[in-house]
């Protein structure tokens, strides 16, 4: 399978460094390696979900906790967060920095991939999610670490968008 | 039964306890008993409230957290029984105040009324401690019971489609998420 585990754990050494303690999950084929990665970590808490709305009731319950947490999920995921998204975090001001792996952008092969990809970033626009791209493995740590202390310090959700460039290698 | 004469039951008994309620009557009315620092009430995002109630007892392990959940929202957010199964927290205790009825937007039936059975559906889910209760006394043992117990209890608290005139409380929803999180701070060791 051509998803990057160099990419992979740039991703997730990054996130551990930010001290995030807890993080959310539903399996998508460029996350394998991160979800295995945080499974296979003692110290980090890993929740399989069964659909990613449910991440934002946990992370939020994480950060009542004093837990910094974060979520991974496709596009598709966060199209299904939507409501808890608006009805949760921005209602109450809780922090979530959710990792979306960006499918249905140039280059993809899946045919039911691609009208997500139209809309994501249109959504985040729309939800004033603030966002940014990880698309290169020299700017990973920096640009998590950044989007970690922004989520903190607004008290609100941020994303990550995941690319092909840094998840896939063919 | 009556939900209100549920949450007096035992209320005296969630003094040091993390509360997670959904909104509407059962929000308006725990509040109504007497508000702590330890209560949040989630106003929105129905479904929410367990994955907040197992968010806080995953983070949390020393803490004992309930969480006062209801038909209409369990029935949005299903798969949150089979999460908090596939976790089992031994300190979450998750009540289903089940009165068949979305009762805040005007009285709608739930599918609970036409024969869903939330303490099937829990059970199968894997909860490992599930039963349902018809009477304030035996609500309240049931409480008592998972309060002592280290397993996950998910109690149906069947209850009367009643509730309080009024939703809107004067604790604003940014204050109560603000104080309930101090308190947690205040209170637990990391």
């Amino acid at each position: 399978m051509p998803v990057s585990l160099t990419s992979s754990k740039a991703v997730f050494d990054a996130l551990k460094k930010c001290d995030v303690r807890l993080l959310s999950a539903l399996p998508e084929t460029w996350l394998v390696h991160l979800i295995r990665m945080a499974d296979d970590d003692p110290e980090t808490v890993l929740v399989r979900l069964a659909k990613e709305e449910e991440g934002v009731g946990i992370s939020a319950g994480a950060h009542f906790a004093g837990v910094k947490s974060a979520m991974l999920m496709q596009n598709h995921g966060f199209l299904a967060s939507i409501n808890g998204i608006v009805s949760f975090a921005h209602l109450y001001k809780i922090p979530l920095l959710m990792l979306i792996s960006y499918r249905g952008t140039f280059g993809e092969r899946d045919p039911w991939q691609t009208q997500g990809g139209n809309i994501t970033e249109a959504l985040l626009r729309a939800m004033g999610i603030p966002y940014s791209f990880l698309d290169s493995i020299e700017t990973v740590d920096k640009r998590i670490q950044q989007a970690q202390t922004l989520a903190e310090s607004s008290l609100q959700p941020v994303a990550l968008l995941l690319t092909r460039d840094l998840m896939w290698e063919e | 039964m009556q939900r209100l004469e549920c949450l007096r039951a035992v209320y005296p008994d969630l003094e040091k306890r993390l509360v997670v309620t959904i909104m509407g009557a059962t929000a308006a009315e725990l509040h109504s008993l007497g508000h702590r620092a330890n209560f949040f009430y989630l106003q929105h995002a129905m479904g929410l409230a367990s994955s907040t109630g197992l968010g806080l007892a995953l983070c949390l392990p020393d803490q004992k957290i309930v969480v006062f959940d209801g038909d209409g929202s369990l029935l949005m957010n299903l798969g949150s029984l089979s999460t908090m199964a596939r976790y089992q927290p031994k300190n979450l205790v998750h009540v289903v105040f089940d009165n068949e009825s979305l009762l805040s937007v005007g009285g709608f039936p739930t599918a609970t009324s036409t024969g869903t059975d939330l303490d099937g559906i829990a059970r199968a889910a894997g909860i490992p401690t599930v039963l349902t209760v018809r009477e304030v006394e035996d609500f309240k043992v049931a409480m008592k019971n998972a309060f002592d117990q280290t397993q996950l209890t998910t109690i149906i608290a069947k209850v009367e489609p009643t509730g309080p005139a009024g939703y809107v409380t004067d604790l604003s929803l940014l204050e109560n998420r603000f104080q309930f999180r101090r308190y947690i701070q205040s209170t637990s060791r990391h």
